[in-house]
């Protein structure tokens, strides 16, 4: 398979600082499923910007090589 | 005999308008499991519980997400910014906290030194005033100097917190002068926020007249924390009630509580 093949498949997203492949056309809906992450758990920022709309998530088609950060509230103090 | 009405406990504590039903303020960090942080945190009678926001771990290893343990119904979650460097970075979390939707509250630090967790005042007072303007709550995590409380409260801060002692330090109220001076001098409340150690020192501190204690470590490095929680929470309604109540002055010399008179011969 070819360079150009691949990408036309996949995207590589930087999740939480990993470098993930997703195939092409994910949401981010998708993405969180693939995590068995629950979107209400959960606080989204794509490429910098946080997503407030979580009924938005799966209509949120994600890029080749855009950067997500996905956060939640741990124990502190 | 008629007994005379007990003097009421204690004086309406509210912040930015909002009332609040406990003085006492916990962390929910470094505990040996989430049920022993759960029975410390209901033995503390605490209503405002603070966390932190992370990354979640992305192959589920750690469920660590402290919702699925405590249920934001009985709280008042007040997200911190602990771990942020820079006004920039600590802005960024309160962002995120607030929008997992619970509150505009954030429990604001900007770290200045990894060794002595000492704030960046600096950085704090900017993301004070930044966070302010967008409408966020901001309880400023600061040390026990009077002139950068000021300029805090003059950014917006709806709550200063002066240290006790270095975070997690444990050793209690170093400077009552300096917590005293920054409680009689603001009209924000003050909440004294990290170092306390055991039940004396949260009684002293509430003994200057501040508003409340945050802590965290004393309770979660406790050897049984649901009952140094216990102990934390009398010892703030303790420290409360002889500040309300007004302690005798001191002397260097005794004086007689018995009468000197009467005596035999």
């Amino acid at each position: 398979m070819t360079h150009a093949a691949v990408r036309q498949t996949e995207i590589t997203l930087t999740v939480n600082g990993e470098r993930l492949a997703r195939p092409a056309g994910s949401t981010l809906g998708d993405l969180l499923r693939a995590h068995s992450l629950d979107s209400r758990m959960v606080v989204v920022e794509y490429n910098r910007q946080i997503l407030r709309d979580r009924a938005a998530y799966d209509s949120l088609e994600l890029a080749d090589g855009g950067s997500v950060e996905i956060v939640h509230f741990v124990g502190g103090g | 005999m008629a007994t005379a009405a007990l003097p009421s406990l204690d004086t309406q504590f509210a912040i930015a308008g909002r009332e609040f039903r406990s003085r006492l303020m916990v962390g929910t960090g470094k505990y040996a499991s989430n049920e022993e942080m759960l029975s410390a945190i209901e033995a503390s009678g605490a209503e405002v519980v603070t966390v932190a926001v992370r990354r979640v771990s992305l192959d589920r290893s750690r469920d660590d997400g402290i919702l699925y343990h405590l249920d934001p119904s009985q709280f008042f979650l007040l997200s911190n910014t602990a771990g942020c460097y820079s006004a920039s970075e600590a802005t960024r979390y309160a962002r995120l906290a607030r929008a997992a939707g619970f509150n505009e509250w954030i429990k604001l630090e900007v770290i200045g030194d990894k060794e002595t967790l000492l704030p960046d005042v600096a950085g704090l007072i900017d993301a004070t005033r930044e966070l302010a303007a967008e409408g966020f709550k901001v309880m400023a995590y600061t040390n026990d100097d009077l002139v950068s409380a000021l300029r805090l409260e003059d950014a917006g801060a709806v709550a200063v917190m002066p240290l006790a002692s270095p975070i997690g330090s444990g050793l209690g109220l170093l400077n009552p002068f300096s917590i005293r001076t920054i409680k009689h001098r603001l009209s924000v409340p003050v909440i004294v926020d990290a170092g306390v150690g055991t039940a004396s020192d949260a009684c002293v501190t509430m003994e200057q007249g501040v508003d409340g204690i945050l802590m965290n470590t004393a309770l979660a490095a406790a050897r049984d924390p649901a009952r140094m929680a216990t102990a934390m929470r009398l010892a703030v309604e303790a420290g409360r009630l002889a500040f309300l109540a007004g302690r005798m002055p001191m002397r260097e010399v005794a004086v007689p509580s018995s009468p000197t008179t009467g005596m035999l011969e």
